[in-house]
């Protein structure tokens, strides 16, 4: 029997929604007990054994509380503000893919400029934070969401320099070419400063914690989602996880080989190894959480401008020198 | 044709809906829309990299600043009410000059079709690793590195004065900070004048 294609794609897209919806929860979970054990506390254990309830109690939560739109609010853009965000969060995985076989790669689809449509995809989302921030019509938010767009115009630079050196190792910007070829040495030895460039951008570009100025709690009350509440704060906060596990992904796939076993341990299937590199990244993110302090905005564009971009370039050009001599 | 036929309403819905908005952050939405649909659009025509690179520079970098700057400057104004100015006489002529033109164009080119390679069979999800074909990353840079090499360079040079010139036009308005020198200077100064008082 034949399926049309787009009920194939249907069918992967509902899948893979859902697995990165319960991905969303139980990182949010698992956030919490880290910062727990790492603060010598037992975190969340309430609901359900271990606490592994408590998503959903979260939910039920967020749900059934007051969704308010402030009188000063713009009520179109105020409204639509966190579907922008959740829409670019969940559309890059479409092509992210997660692991191959003799047929391809496993991706809803396999673009060939798949690292530039991933780029292109997440440089949409600051419109969420900046319109929803705007959009609330009070200051702490305005402030956020001006904070916000600076941070991650800034920030995209050095992020995006810090891929090319990989495409041009790679010579291809397939996602799927990227890790292909990966296959004898990851990409994080030649490119370690691009590697490290990478997860700095990478974790102001989602604005975590050091870099975590656009929700400011000790200046700005809550940022750009202060008049959010209920489900539309909620769909913010999904979009914020979600794009961790995105660059944890990408982060992934570009630096760490992907699928690609380490030491020949071919007998673990790709997909496990894929998980379990990104589960670190996601775990590196829950450890910055607990231990660094928050930087200045100053020195935080400063930063993003005098250190990252030069030294992006620098990386850049090395490398393109390099891969041209050798021919 | 019908995945066009929608886009093309998007696009001129959107378009209006830019120029006719009251709020201009409605504007910055509207656009936003706009640049999308054209992505598709490119994408359509196979010009993978054009679509790319629209969303990645239009949307994600000068759109982005545009709403910066209206979200700074027209926070807490009321719309205009007067809504866009009164279209003067001589625009009907100029208007009407400018779609004779334009649909000159059109149907100019639409005799110099250009055979294009159609390889991906005008859907961007190709299988991996597909050659180089028209519109490709592969292709758009062997052209720009190669062929439209002078044009390029050209282009990058413009951008680069426009870039100086924003400098020198915000200028170094910084305050005066004195080098270590002269504070060590000064502060050797503040010392001896100390000293000299107390002996007095």
């Amino acid at each position: 029997m034949h399926v049309p294609d787009w009920i194939v794609i249907l069918i992967k897209s509902a899948i893979l929604l859902l697995v990165v919806v319960t991905t969303f929860a139980y990182a949010m979970l698992a956030e919490r007990k880290v910062l727990g054990w790492m603060q010598l506390r037992p975190g969340p254990n309430r609901v359900g054994p271990w606490g592994l309830m408590q998503p959903a109690a979260d939910a039920a939560k967020l749900i059934l509380k007051e969704d308010l739109t402030p009188k000063t609010a713009d009520p179109l853009i105020y409204r639509l503000a966190p579907f922008i965000s959740l829409l670019t969060a969940f559309s890059v995985y479409a092509i992210i893919p997660f692991g191959a076989d003799s047929s391809g790669a496993w991706a809803i689809g396999n673009v060939n400029a798949g690292i530039l449509l991933l780029m292109a995809i997440t440089s949409i989302g600051v419109y969420g934070i900046s319109l929803g921030g705007w959009a609330s019509g009070s200051k702490y938010p305005l402030l956020g969401s001006v904070r916000a767009t600076a941070q991650m115009i800034s920030y995209e630079l050095g992020m995006s320099l810090s891929f090319i050196g990989v495409l041009i190792l790679a010579g291809t910007t397939s996602l799927d070419g990227i890790v292909n070829a990966q296959a004898h040495q990851w990409f994080i030895i030649p490119q370690i400063l691009g590697f490290l460039i990478y997860i700095i951008t990478a974790v102001a570009e989602t604005n975590r914690v050091p870099f975590d100025l656009v929700e400011a709690e000790t200046e700005l009350v809550a940022g750009f989602h202060t008049e959010y509440s209920g489900l539309r704060f909620g769909l913010f906060f999904i979009a914020e996880y979600v794009n961790m596990l995105t660059v944890s992904c990408i982060a992934t796939l570009l630096f760490l080989g992907g699928w690609n076993a380490p030491f020949g341990l071919a007998i673990v299937p790709g997909v496990v190894w894929f998980i379990a590199k990104v589960s670190f990244f996601m775990f590196f993110y829950m450890w910055l959480r607990a231990t660094l302090p928050r930087f200045r905005y100053d020195r935080l564009m400063a930063f993003g401008w005098k250190v990252l971009l030069p030294l992006a370039t620098l990386n850049l050009v090395i490398t393109a020198i390099i891969v041209a001599l050798k021919g | 044709m019908l995945a066009f036929g929608i886009l093309a309403v998007i696009l001129l819905a959107s378009a209006i809906w830019t120029v006719s908005a009251k709020k201009p952050v409605y504007s910055v939405v509207a656009l936003l829309l706009h640049f999308a649909a054209l992505a598709a659009t490119y994408l359509m025509l196979n010009a993978e990299f054009l679509a790319v690179i629209q969303l990645i520079v239009y949307s994600g970098a000068i759109l982005i600043l545009f709403l910066f700057v209206i979200a700074l400057l027209s926070s807490g104004v009321a719309p205009f009410s007067v809504g866009p100015n009164k279209m003067p006489k001589l625009a009907i002529p100029a208007v009407v000059l400018v779609l004779v033109a334009l649909g000159a164009v059109t149907v100019g080119v639409a005799h110099l079709v250009v055979p294009v390679a159609t390889s991906t069979g005008g859907s961007p999800v190709g299988p991996a690793g597909t050659a180089d074909v028209f519109g490709s990353v592969g292709d758009f840079g062997k052209a720009l590195f190669t062929t439209y090499l002078l044009p390029f360079e050209i282009t990058a040079l413009v951008l680069m004065v426009a870039v100086i010139g924003v400098i020198l036009l915000a200028g170094d308005r910084s305050p005066y900070v004195p080098s270590q020198k002269q504070a060590r200077e000064v502060r050797r100064e503040m010392r001896e004048a100390i000293v000299r008082g107390g002996d007095r």
